[in-house]
């Protein structure tokens, strides 16, 4: 299992961001995306994630294989913690949340509506959604906010075991998470040129 | 190889239609000119409608267009699902303000020519009930175009709705016949010589029905190239932000 | 796919908006229409199918926007849309869990509206089937709606003014066989033109609605 992103461009609106990403991340490894705010992680990992096409490159996984976690969590208030999950579980045919509720200490919780948690209780419960996925590849953004450091050391706990299944991490984030076998790409150098103003075809730029 | 898509480029589009536009415009007012002074004045009065026939130069030749803009646009749309050149989108959402105001021209003279006809401002005649389905559709396209702020994204519903709407259109048109038979005249423009309108009428009405059509090609060169321009100063409003 | 279906219903009940809403409405444009109109049981009986038929689909459009943004708001529609489950499927599943909580209450209340606009004994049945066969294509079309103006600000009023000429067709076969029950007349024509329409929208639009989708995700 190797993700392998070959000179992807990606566009945001409609104007492209980044051109040229290349990287590769195989079992066992994560990668952390850095750059200052707008330069495209978010619109990096939607499209590694199979939201929205690229304008170029390749992406050398199928979208099955990922499973993708944003800003917001997807929670349904009405819904227990369980019930939350179970749902999750059930779409991607895992079967069994008791793991996923153990690596984020959420069993106290389980039968609590999730509308009565709170910011860092409801992250939790997001990102034990990807354990239930089963999936090989996570791609994350923005993790830990609203985390507090117990949870950020259950979170690093939760990747570590996930990459010792065989499975990979792509996260873009600017808190230190604690995992020190990281590696780090800047995205910075990938920013997409200005096209000359008069260059006046397909896209209008 | 030249091929049709090279005026899919906006720049090529703008040029060519630059050097067309005039021609086309002056076509365009002479034949409507001449078509309509022909039928209104130098033709004689129908014997059982009088001088209210001579609707007919405005009337038929705006609900011919009213259909066939949105023949177009569904063309267009096409166009774009399938090679996505932006300027067929573009064209597309051009045409769309024409056609409705075809629609509207054609009800209003439906209705003008309905109350010494049938003694009545409206009824719910199938032609007529069409048409004003017809209106709604081009409401709904057009609402839908400048309710959504990213172009492409913009482009892709407008074009799905284009094409779900016109098979909508099409059944609403069979089931508007079925919900009630009507009473409007058969067709003006037909090959059957029975039904179709006498040869005095016939000419200056295909010349009127010329005047629309160059008028609408005129309209749509000039709102395609406004289209593309706007969208081009967008983009590079989008570029200085992002910096 | 029955998870999602279990959801979504599960949410319709405990949001208590899903069922009861639209039925309430529907109640009050039946009671609203006598007071428009005039008491007079035989003008009534003579519209009762027409009226109950616009009812239940604005009932139908009340809710349609509810299909997709509280799942577009709370970002599961990424999730969903990133999961093993075909978007057509789960379009489709959508749609069945809008016309469950939303139609079918107003199917099995109609013919105690049909009985506040003195609806003749002849036309329960008819009514109470075109409903059945046609509120199926009010939903799927309305999803599609949905899809289309998902995200939008302001999208509960477009969406109408998108959803409301695609009914049309649905409106006036279901509103003829209600009306031709109602008088005796032979209803087999509309039934099925009703039937065709249904059983088209359903295999064919959720591939349109899926695809907008997908856009409106970029």
């Amino acid at each position: 299992m190797e993700l392998t992103v070959r000179d992807l461009g990606v566009a945001r609106g409609g104007v492209p961001v980044l051109e040229g990403v290349s990287f590769a991340v195989s079992a066992g490894e994560v990668l952390i995306l850095r750059g200052p705010n707008g330069i495209g992680k978010t619109t990096l990992l939607r499209t590694v994630a199979g939201l929205q096409p690229p304008i170029g490159g390749r992406i050398g996984l199928e979208r099955e294989a990922m499973a993708y976690a944003a800003h917001a969590d997807g929670i349904k208030a009405t819904l227990s913690v369980r019930e939350n999950l179970e749902f999750w579980a059930d779409v991607f045919a895992t079967g069994d949340i008791g793991p996923a509720l153990d690596a984020f200490e959420l069993d106290a919780l389980a039968d609590r509506p999730a509308g009565g948690l709170s910011a860092g209780q409801k992250r939790r419960l997001g990102l034990a959604r990807m354990v239930v996925t089963g999936r090989p590849v996570w791609v994350l953004d923005e993790p830990t906010v609203s985390l507090d450091v117990q949870a950020v050391g259950l979170f690093a706990a939760a990747v570590r075991a996930h990459l010792a299944g065989g499975g990979l991490a792509l996260m873009a984030t600017h808190i230190d998470l604690g995992l020190e076998e990281a590696r780090v790409l800047d995205l910075g150098p990938y920013r997409a040129r200005a096209l000359a103003p008069d260059d006046f075809d397909g896209a209008f730029l | 190889m030249a091929s049709i898509w090279r005026y899919a480029n906006p720049r090529k589009f703008i040029e060519t239609t630059d050097r067309v536009l005039p021609w086309v415009s002056t076509a365009a007012l002479a034949a409507l000119v001449a078509g309509l002074a022909w039928g209104f004045f130098f033709t004689p009065d129908d014997y059982r409608q009088g001088s209210t026939v001579k609707i007919i130069y405005l009337h038929v030749p705006a609900a011919l267009m009213a259909i066939n803009i949105w023949i177009m646009m569904l063309v267009a749309s096409l166009v774009w699902i399938v090679r996505r050149h932006h300027v067929s989108a573009l064209a597309a959402r051009a045409a769309a303000p024409v056609g409705a105001v075809m629609t509207v021209i054609a009800l209003v003279t439906g209705a003008i020519w309905g109350q010494p006809m049938w003694g009545t401002w409206w009824a719910w005649d199938p032609r007529l009930t069409s048409f004003l389905i017809l209106f709604l559709f081009y409401l709904g396209y057009m609402a839908l175009w400048a309710a959504i702020e990213n172009d492409d994204t913009a482009a892709d519903l407008t074009s799905v709705l284009c094409l779900v709407g016109s098979v909508f259109a099409l059944l609403s048109r069979y089931a508007v016949n079925f919900w009630n038979q009507g009473l409007h005249q058969g067709a003006s423009l037909s090959l059957d010589k029975e039904e179709h309108v006498a040869d005095v009428f016939y000419y200056p009405l295909l010349l009127c029905i010329a005047g629309f059509v160059l008028l609408f090609i005129a309209l749509v060169f000039l709102r395609t190239q406004t289209e593309i321009r706007a969208r081009r100063m967008r983009a590079l409003q989008a570029r200085e932000r992002l910096g | 796919m029955i998870a999602l279906l279990g959801r979504d219903m599960r949410l319709a009940v405990r949001a208590g908006g899903g069922f009861g809403l639209g039925l309430a409405f529907f109640l009050i444009v039946v009671t609203l229409v006598p007071f428009g109109v005039g008491p007079q049981s035989a003008l009534l009986a003579r519209i009762a199918p027409g009226i109950l038929w616009l009812g239940a689909l604005l009932a139908c459009l009340l809710s349609l926007d509810r299909i997709f943004a509280l799942d577009w708001e709370d970002g599961s529609l990424d999730l969903l849309a990133t999961s093993p489950l075909p978007l057509e499927a789960a379009v489709s599943i959508k749609a069945l869990a809008h016309w469950l909580t939303s139609a079918v209450p107003l199917i099995v209340a109609a013919p105690l509206f049909a009985l506040l606009l003195s609806l003749p004994q002849a036309g329960y049945v008819p009514l109470v089937a075109s409903l059945a066969l046609g509120t199926p294509a009010l939903g799927v079309i309305g999803t599609f709606g949905a899809a289309l103006t998902v995200g939008l600000k302001r999208g509960g009023l477009l969406l109408s003014l998108l959803v409301l000429p695609l009914y049309v067709p649905t409106l006036i076969f279901g509103a003829e066989m209600a009306r031709r029950g109602t008088e005796g007349l032979d209803t087999t024509t509309p039934m099925l033109m009703l039937a065709g329409i249904s059983f088209g929208v359903i295999a064919v639009l959720p591939f349109a609605s899926a695809a907008v989708l997908r856009v409106n995700l970029r």
